[in-house]
């Protein structure tokens, strides 16, 4: 089960992760990503606190726009990740590629 | 007590599965870090098992069986799909895969980093992949 709440914050658009994200509803993050590069987003901050699991298929969701990003000059970044999350982000190397930011404040 | 479970094959096993496996894990002595990290790398496998080898045709099954044996876990997955030796496929370096804009081959790297032996079999029809996690000690 994943849920995703966006909110616009000081000109930053928040992506409120909660839950799973697996190869069975990855799409939804995909869709809501999308949604936000369409809508014009210059700035997307991930917060992963919720986020209890991601599989490769979420993670691959992120790595798929990371050239679309550079192309538009979007900004993504990603805080408060647990951290056994972010231990997944660091085996695969996504920390050198995201910046990846304590907590919310951090990442404005 | 055996721990076994089957899956359909479908996506929306896999939280079955995860289930299943936090549940197992549970009685062996693994760190909440390794806990999470063999449960993604199972999941991985199965995850492409259902996707690839069996295009999400949910009257396809996976067994999975979890065996502890002198100081490692044993994840054995067996399958009658079309056989998918991970041993053999070659990890994508991260930046071709940004390259590409794939979505998949994430995976497999992350079976490879978690796990500490991968072996693989197919005989009369039936793939035997099993993952082998050594414990801490």
């Amino acid at each position: 089960m994943i849920s995703i709440e966006t909110q616009k914050e000081n000109g930053h658009d928040l992506l409120i992760l909660r839950g799973e994200v697996d190869a069975s509803n990855s799409v939804i993050l995909d869709e809501a990503i999308q949604k936000l590069i369409n809508d014009g987003s210059k700035s997307i901050l991930v917060d992963g606190q919720g986020l209890e699991y991601i599989s490769s298929a979420g993670l691959g969701v992120f790595m798929s726009y990371l050239e679309e990003f550079q192309e538009r000059d979007i900004d993504l970044k990603i805080y408060s990740l647990t951290p056994r999350v972010y231990e997944v982000f660091k085996i695969l190397g996504l920390d050198q590629l995201i910046p990846i930011l304590p907590d919310k404040t951090a990442a404005f | 007590m055996k721990h076994q479970i089957r899956i359909y094959c479908e996506t929306s096993a896999l939280a079955e599965l995860r289930i299943f496996l936090q549940k197992t894990l549970g009685e062996f002595h693994l760190s909440d870090k390794d806990q999470h990290q063999v449960t993604l790398a199972v999941e991985e496998v199965c995850a492409n098992l259902i996707i690839h080898s069996h295009n999400c045709n949910a009257k396809d099954h996976i067994e999975l069986e979890v065996k502890e044996a002198s100081g490692k876990l044993i994840f054995e997955i067996k399958d009658q799909g079309e056989a998918f030796n991970l041993i053999d496929y070659e990890i994508p370096d991260l930046k071709k895969v940004i390259g590409e804009k794939r979505k998949g081959g994430l995976g497999i790297i992350l079976v490879k980093k978690i796990m500490d032996e991968i072996e693989f079999e197919s005989d009369k029809g039936i793939n035997t992949c099993r993952l082998i996690k050594w414990f801490q000690t």
